[in-house]
């Protein structure tokens, strides 16, 4: 035991070193690689570069919705109004376009913003009315849905200009106008939160907010800002759905936010704040898509692929607190 | 010159009054030390002082401007530094990101998005820093949290004393180490203060207290009830202020033994 501690073994250092330097988990790199393995030797569809895109296009809503989950499990938060906050986004833009008749940019302004705006009441009810986030965002979870009913008099919105759909269905070099913008999201939020000092204290605000508020860190403007962030990516989701489905549905987005939180769990964040890394999101938000994409392709009814989901999660949460409580000295 | 200047300081939480109006000056590189019993509101006053709490009423001036009004990152910029009794550490960074934080010095990614932490340039000032305090430290860049108890307080002092504090507050900075580390925190307040640097240490140990302070202040039910040079008093004194008089011949004696 106590050479192990003192020469710590190959595989010890990778994974150190990919922690520190990619901040990356290297184990879901690999749960990555064996899963899609898995459907390659199950489905000859799966290794195609049509369906390597299909997943990306899959996974580019659910992405950007990890991105926020990222954002505000790291800071020691919690969002469960994402899938809602989407739906609502999605309709909101879809009123703008359709029902008032308005240019196309206006629209895209307008999903963003109602999700920000949802974003920003989570993060002033959290650090002013001293509302646990559990209870503001689960709260906000069945708001933002009841209205995106109220707004769309529960119908989907159909008749969406062809620049919106464009965000939604084009393809500027073969490429899926949603995985461009995903991809672009995540390189912004990845140097956001690993490189610049807004990102830092977010990080160490999850860590331990006496600390950052010892470091003179505004803690609560900081958490406000997290969560309108998070709203705002909801937002964009929300666009890039309606966009992709030509319509603003008002249940767009349901059960996502369990996907969402799976794949920034999956990818590394701690459930209770500190640690995240939009990479390691990244690669748990291709896990989720190569899951059900996989699951589909095998002709999985979708209740199953739900079941799985759910299983995933509870089973990276166990395995990262394993790990924690392996590492951890007490 | 006095350094720090309380007046009537006042603070209670709800119902509970906490201090009375406290008045409390401390002078460029003297070494005050705050005594009292469990509850007297040590680390309130001082949460006070770092602006982690704001007092009621009162007056805090620090090196002659008024501070009342100031958040503690504006106080931390003038020269006001803390290290908490639970270190305050953020246990899932890594040093220098603990050192630096709220601090971190930034430079331009490509010469063109401001903003961006200099990583390399935190860790080398960290790394020189825990050289200058004579400690080891397995590395640099693992978490916080896998370091020992008096290797994190290495990394709490650092993070005082990187920025040329001109006060330092203490709270209890011994009780958790053992007999080598404890000499090595009494050595170090010396130092601060032939360096000029003020520093106010909160302690139980009455042994540390007297071998190592030119003053030492009593806090009693929220007052700050007798003002001591350390010169001029021993442990028997200090303990009967602490507890309020009686017989304190056994106690003091029994704190003598350490």
């Amino acid at each position: 035991m106590a050479s192990e501690t003192t020469q710590p073994g190959f595989w010890a250092r990778v994974q150190r070193a990919s922690v520190e330097r990619l901040h990356i988990r290297l184990e879901s790199l690999v749960v990555l690689l064996a899963l899609s393995t898995a459907m390659a030797l199950l489905s000859p569809y799966f290794l195609s570069l049509s369906n390597f895109l299909n997943i990306l296009l899959a996974t580019s809503t659910i992405g950007v919705l990890a991105i926020a989950a990222t954002f505000v499990i790291g800071s020691g938060g919690l969002d469960l109004s994402l899938g809602s906050v989407m739906g609502l986004a999605g309709v909101a833009g879809a009123f703008v376009a359709v029902n008032l008749g308005w240019p196309s940019v206006l629209a895209v302004i307008a999903c963003i913003l109602a999700g920000g705006i949802a974003g920003n009441i989570n993060g002033q009810l959290v650090t002013r009315a001293f509302v646990p986030a559990f209870i503001v965002t689960l709260g906000m979870l069945g708001l933002a849905r009841g209205l995106a009913l109220v707004i769309s008099q529960g119908r989907a919105i159909y008749g969406l200009p062809p620049e919106i759909v464009y965000i939604g269905q084009g393809r500027p070099f073969g490429i899926p106008m949603p995985v461009i913008i995903l991809v672009v999201t995540a390189i912004v939020a990845h140097a956001v939160l690993a490189y610049t000092r807004f990102g830092r204290h977010t990080l160490a605000l999850g860590d331990s907010e006496g600390a950052a508020r010892a470091a003179g860190i505004r803690v609560e403007h900081h958490r406000r800002i997290i969560y309108t962030l998070s709203g705002a990516l909801a937002g964009l989701a929300g666009l890039l759905f309606t966009a992709r489905v030509n319509a603003g549905d008002p249940t767009a987005g349901i059960n996502y936010e369990l996907t969402a939180i799976t794949a920034a769990i999956i990818g590394g964040t701690n459930l209770f704040g500190g640690r995240a890394s939009i990479l390691g999101t990244m690669i748990g938000a291709l896990i989720m898509g190569v899951l059900q994409n996989g699951l589909t392709l095998l002709a999985v009814q979708s209740y199953y692929q739900q079941m799985a989901i759910g299983a995933v999660l509870i089973l990276a949460v166990f395995i990262d607190q394993y790990q924690v409580r392996k590492e951890s000295r007490v | 010159m006095t350094l720090l200047s309380l007046r009537g300081i006042r603070k209670s939480f709800g119902a509970v009054d906490v201090l009375h109006g406290v008045d409390l000056s401390v002078a460029a590189g003297e070494v005050v030390g705050l005594v009292g019993d469990n509850g007297a509101g040590k680390s309130t006053l001082m949460k006070t002082i770092t602006g982690i709490y704001r007092a009621d009423t009162g007056s805090i001036e620090f090196d002659g401007k008024d501070i009342l009004a100031l958040d503690p990152g504006q106080r931390r910029r003038l020269g006001i530094e803390m290290i908490y009794q639970d270190l305050s550490l953020a246990k899932q960074q890594d040093v220098a990101s603990n050192i630096f934080l709220g601090r971190e010095p930034t430079k331009r990614l490509f010469g063109l998005f401001p903003g961006f932490v200099d990583k390399g340039e935190m860790d080398r000032q960290a790394a020189r820093m825990i050289e200058r305090l004579g400690a080891h430290l397995p590395s640099i860049n693992r978490s916080v949290g896998s370091f020992s108890g008096g290797q994190q307080q290495t990394v709490a002092i650092a993070r005082a004393l990187t920025f040329n504090p001109k006060l330092v507050i203490m709270d209890e900075p011994t009780a958790a180490l053992a007999v080598r580390e404890v000499q090595s925190v009494l050595d170090l307040i010396r130092r601060l203060r032939s360096e000029g640097i003020a520093v106010i240490l909160i302690s139980h140990r009455l042994n540390d207290v007297l071998s190592v302070t030119d003053r030492i202040v009593v806090l009693r039910h929220g007052r700050a009830d007798a003002d001591l040079v350390t010169a001029n008093t021993n442990m028997n004194e200090v303990v009967s202020r602490i507890v309020g008089g009686g017989d304190t011949a056994a106690a003091a004696a029994h704190e003598e033994r350490g």
